[in-house]
Parts: C-alpha cells; sequence; structure tokens
C-alpha cells in the first residue's frame, strides 16, 4: 500500500463537479467544490434532499465519475487510483451493506475477505466486530429478519471491517427511531475521539449535525455556503431574543430603541419584537430594565441560541426543514433541545 | 451498546494490520462462494428454478408415444431438454438477486469495496454451475428409476456443455438486471419474454422436424441453445455423434462468451 503524508488532508477537493443530463435537461448536482478535510476531523455535510451532498460523497467514494475537477482521498486520486481509494476507505451507504438473503456474520467475513485478509484473520475480525456492536447473537440470522437498528450496526461494522483511517457514512440514521439514531450517533462519536478515525457524514438533520459534527459544511444547490464550526455558524448569527408587550404601540418603542443594539437586527410584528443580536442572552436582561424605563414594560421575554436551521435561513432565505418536508416530519429525537422550538 | 475495541486497527496473526491485494482469482473465488453461501445455508433454495420443469417431466413425459423419437424411450428423448429446462430458468432467474442486492444496498457496498468489477460478474457467473450440477442430480434420481437409462460419462460430458452455457445466460441475466436497477418489473418482463420463445424454439418440449413450418426451422436454427440441447440429448442417450456434439459445444462457448463479454461490460459501468 502506498501510504499518504500524514499531515496532509485526508481529502482534496479542487473546483469538483458532478453534471447529470437527463431527458435533454442538464443538471448541475455539484458545482466547483473547493474541500480540504484534515486527518481526524469530523465533519457533516448538512443540506436538504437533493443539495448535493450524496452526488459529492458518490465521486469521493469513486461510485460516480466527476464530470470536471479533480479529488484527492487518503492521497489517491479517484478517478486514477480508485482501488487504492477503496482499500483506504470504508464506507456506510444509504442502503444496507450486508444482503438480504445472506446471515449477517458471512457478509463481514466476505468483506474481510475482499480487504485480502486471511481467512483466519477475517473470522476473528467478524466477531470482534459483530462483538462491539452487539450483534454476535443476531449475525447467524438472515439479514432480511433482523430490525432496522440492528441492520444499520451490521452496516457500520461491515464498513469498519478493515479499521480504514477515513469513514464515509450516507444518511446513516435516516429511518432509524428516536433511540436508534442516538444509539448510531454515540457509536460514531467514540469511534471519532477512540480511534481518530476521520468522518465524513452527510445529513439533512439538523440535531445530527449539530450535536455530532465538530465541522460544518452547508451545501445548497450543489455548492458550499457555509464551513465552519456548528458553534461558530450558530454564533455568527447571534442569539433570538423574543420580547412580548401589552400592545402594538409599546412594542413599535420598543422595536426603535432595541434597534439601537450595535449589530442587532430587529423584526417588529403586532405586539412581539424578534432581536437578533450577537451575546444577546447577556445582554436581554439589561434590554428588558432599558425598555421599562423607557416606558415599554415587557410581559414575555424568551431568549434562544441560534440554531443551524436559523444558520440555514440566514444564508439561502428558506428554512431547511421546509426544504425537507417529506423527511424530517417524524425525525426529531427526543433529546431536542428545547431552544429549538422557538426558532423554528 | 458495549464499549468496545471495535475499531482500533487489530494486528492480526500473520502480523500486519493491511493484508495484501488478493488479486482476481481471489476476488471471483470470494464473490462466487458468497454468492453461494445462502444455497449452501439453505439448499432448498435450488428447488425453486425446479418447480415447472418437475411439473412439466410429471405432465408432459406421459404424453409423449414410445419410440417415436429416436429409438429411446419417451423419457430419454424428453429429460435432457427438461435439464436444459432447468439450466436456462436457473440462470435467467439469477440476475433477480443482483436486482434485489441493487435495491437493498448491497452491491454498491460491493462496488465500493476493492473486489475488482470483473471478479464481481465472473464470481457471479461461475456459481451458476453449482445448481445446475444439484438440479441435474436430482432429476436423474427421479427419472433412473423408470425407463430412463443413464449414461453417466455423456452425462457428465452433456454438464460441462450445459455449465458453459448456463455461466453465459446467467452473465446476460447480471446484466439486464444492471440495466433493470432498481425497476424490478423491467427484469422480469424481458426474462419472461425472452425465455420461453428460446426454450421452445430449441424443441425442447416437442420436436422440429422437417415437417415443421419453414419460419419455425430459421427460429430454431438461429438458436444456440438448439444445438445444446440435440448435444445433450445425444450425449444422455450414451451416444458420441462427433458433429452434433462439436457443435453443441461451439453452441454453449460462444453463449458463453457473448455473455460474459455483456456482463463484464455492464459491471465496469455500473455505480
Amino acid at each position: 500500500m502506498t501510504t499518504s503524508n500524514p499531515s496532509g488532508p485526508v481529502i482534496r477537493t479542487r473546483q469538483l463537479t458532478k453534471t447529470f443530463t437527463r431527458h435533454k435537461q442538464t443538471v448541475e448536482a455539484v458545482r466547483g467544490l473547493d474541500l480540504d478535510v484534515a486527518p481526524g476531523e469530523l465533519v457533516a455535510f448538512l443540506g436538504p434532499n437533493g443539495a448535493g451532498k450524496s452526488t459529492t460523497l458518490r465521486m469521493l467514494t469513486t461510485l460516480l465519475t466527476p464530470t470536471s475537477g479533480t479529488a484527492e482521498v487518503v492521497g489517491h486520486d479517484v478517478v486514477a487510483a480508485q482501488r487504492q481509494v477503496r482499500r483506504s476507505i470504508g464506507y456506510v451507504g444509504q442502503g444496507n451493506a450486508a444482503a438480504h438473503q445472506q446471515r449477517g456474520r458471512d457478509e463481514v467475513v466476505s468483506q474481510a475477505r475482499a480487504h485480502g485478509m486471511s481467512r483466519r484473520a477475517a473470522h476473528a475480525r467478524a466477531e470482534e466486530l459483530l462483538d462491539a456492536f452487539d450483534l454476535a447473537e443476531h449475525a447467524g440470522r438472515p439479514v432480511s429478519t433482523l430490525s432496522g437498528g440492528q441492520r444499520r450496526r451490521l452496516d457500520v461494522a461491515i464498513g469498519l471491517v478493515h479499521a480504514p483511517p477515513l469513514l464515509f457514512l450516507d444518511e446513516p440514521s435516516t429511518g432509524l427511531d428516536p433511540q436508534n439514531r442516538v444509539n448510531l450517533q454515540e457509536q460514531v462519536r467514540r469511534l471519532h475521539e477512540e480511534v481518530g478515525t476521520t468522518i465524513v457524514l452527510t445529513t439533512h438533520y439538523l440535531e445530527e449535525a449539530d450535536a455530532l459534527a465538530g465541522r460544518v459544511v452547508v451545501i445548497d444547490h450543489g455548492r458550499v455556503i457555509a464551513d465552519d464550526t456548528a458553534p461558530r455558524l450558530k454564533s455568527a448569527l447571534g442569539d433570538l431574543v423574543s420580547l412580548g408587550f401589552d400592545s402594538p404601540d409599546l412594542a413599535a418603542a420598543a422595536a426603535e430603541r432595541a434597534a439601537r443594539l450595535p449589530g442587532a437586527t430587529v423584526h417588529h410584528h403586532g405586539a412581539d419584537v424578534d432581536v437578533r443580536v450577537a451575546g444577546g442572552r447577556d445582554l436581554a436582561a439589561g434590554l428588558v430594565t432599558d425598555l421599562a424605563a423607557a416606558g415599554s414594560a415587557v410581559r414575555r421575554l424568551e431568549v434562544s441560541g441560534p440554531t443551524l436551521d436559523d444558520v440555514f435561513l440566514d444564508l439561502t432565505g428558506r428554512s431547511l426543514r421546509e426544504s425537507d418536508q417529506t423527511t424530517t416530519a417524524a425525525s426529531t429525537p427526543a433529546t431536542t433541545s428545547a431552544t429549538e422550538g422557538a426558532a423554528a | 451498546m458495549s464499549a468496545t475495541t471495535m475499531t482500533h486497527p487489530t494486528t492480526y496473526a500473520d502480523g500486519t494490520t493491511q493484508a495484501r491485494d488478493p488479486g482476481f482469482l481471489a476476488d471471483t473465488w470470494n464473490v462466487m462462494t458468497r454468492e453461494l453461501r445462502p444455497v449452501w445455508r439453505e439448499p432448498v433454495s435450488v428447488l425453486f428454478a425446479m418447480v415447472q420443469p418437475l411439473v412439466f417431466l410429471a405432465l408432459f413425459a406421459p404424453l409423449l408415444p414410445s419410440g417415436s423419437l429416436g429409438g429411446g424411450s419417451a423419457l430419454q428423448w424428453f429429460v435432457p431438454g427438461i435439464v436444459a429446462m432447468t439450466m436456462l430458468m436457473g440462470a435467467s432467474f439469477t440476475g433477480a438477486n443482483l436486482t434485489n442486492e441493487i435495491m437493498t444496498g448491497s452491491h454498491e457496498r460491493l462496488l465500493v469495496s476493492p473486489l475488482s468489477r470483473s471478479s464481481l460478474l465472473v464470481g457471479r457467473a461461475l456459481k451458476e454451475v453449482v445448481p445446475l450440477l444439484m438440479q441435474t442430480a436430482i432429476i436423474l434420481v427421479v427419472v433412473t428409476p423408470t425407463s430412463f437409462d443413464l449414461h453417466l460419462p455423456g452425462v457428465l460430458l452433456a454438464v460441462v456443455m450445459l455449465g458453459a452455457f448456463s455461466v453465459g445466460v446467467g452473465s446476460l441475466s447480471f446484466a439486464l438486471a444492471l440495466a433493470s436497477k432498481d425497476q424490478e418489473w423491467l427484469f422480469w418482463t424481458v426474462q419472461q419474454t425472452l425465455v420461453f420463445p428460446v426454450l421452445l424454439l430449441a424443441g425442447m418440449m416437442l420436436p422440429i422436424t422437417h415437417d415443421s413450418p419453414g419460419w419455425l426451422r430459421v427460429g430454431s436454427a438461429m438458436n444456440p441453445l438448439t444445438y445444446v440441447v440435440d448435444a445433450a440429448r445425444a450425449l444422455f442417450g450414451g451416444t458420441f455423434p462427433v458433429g452434433t456434439v462439436t457443435q453443441g459445444f461451439l453452441a454453449a462457448a460462444a453463449v458463453a462468451a457473448l455473455g460474459l463479454a455483456v456482463g463484464l461490460r455492464s459491471m465496469r459501468r455500473s455505480s
């Protein structure tokens, strides 16, 4: 195996582009993507369905040939050195890695053999992974009889069979119930923290990107529109201070006064005023006192930190939830923070 | 979930963490044994492709007039056709498994694994020989106690020829599955539309003779299965007419070559 420079990027793309032609119409799925991912990062590609996340992932995993531009994965070109790329990455796709008519254990072993392990090593590695993912007692059954959560764990186990330095997960928690989703996120987090595996995942779940990823790459219409840590993306936007008053007149006066805060964006509707401002939670108490002194007594006060959905809304003018109605309806896990509700 | 050592790169017995590149033959073997594992775990599954041929055997054989077809008993004439039919059914169905894997996702996982594209096709195609052997054995066990005379050397030679044919048909079936992608109905429509004309034109159930209409004889002459079935009949009957047998082997080899070429092309383009 050729080894890549360990300090260099694990993923490096330059002007990576993919266009599809369907029914004589050209669709630009990915437009000139420049991306560097360093070893040990945990990156989430966040965006609505059809944004180009999966197409990007499929180019990085050699499933699709780029229309133009270049991509190197673990030091290997995704077009010229496909086999080396495939040896170096783990991939958990949107579907199931294990065929439904096969037994789980057989599939883990055959994947290990595909990566060149001896029969003994393959069996040993399979048992190790099946234990780690709590699948040992189910692995002798046909995959079709496993539950959705068990199948997903099996997918991840198969993706990790050769202990790859880089793991791709395409929509890993889609279709899982909240409890299984939290379990899966825990596994991914542990893999990242304990082993230092570089992880790239796509998701349209805000909570998942927020909770899991060190770095969030927001993709829309085939372009990267934001790329930073979740806290920084959010803090750039500022906290939302929602104020309620007894009358629209009082609210109007308050809105005028609040607009004097440096960097504040103020929306005023009826008897309510929304103030978005950096450090809003620290300013809120002072603002309420100030407004009361000026004659606008605050009836109701709510302060919420920004969510990634607010970030997406700010960047695109649309809510990610609205862009993605079909899939997010039943998606909110039990652990969602209380502040989410206020901003939605 | 348990606390885990799940992903610490393990050092294996041979002292390496990354094993060597397996190469085409090992890849092909891996794909073939993986395909056979469900058969191994559940041998009854090979009977699925046999239901129709066995029904035909039970219902048609008694209708065939004794002695009028090439000298032997009616069964002697009919059994090689039934074996060929079973083979054609099994090999043409086989792409359905791949359709399934395309729909559920495991095909995609194999495409991202280091297994070469060609091994993904060749390994699958070669595996077709195994159900063929099992099914032929079952048919022979059923018919040998009756008026059928078993000529083992001829049968074995015929099975080699049928094996080559089934590798070709299996490859074409996989190519059809790859072309159909996740549209299962498309696979079945094309498969069903093609299989029965091929079977009937080969004179599998009723002989095509000089009295048959001209267009039927032309269709039959253009059908490679015709030559394979003719050769199989001769071999099953314990005879070895060099011309007929050579033609059968050539037809089987041509189908194998065509199937592999088309199948490899489809698999290399699969994504």
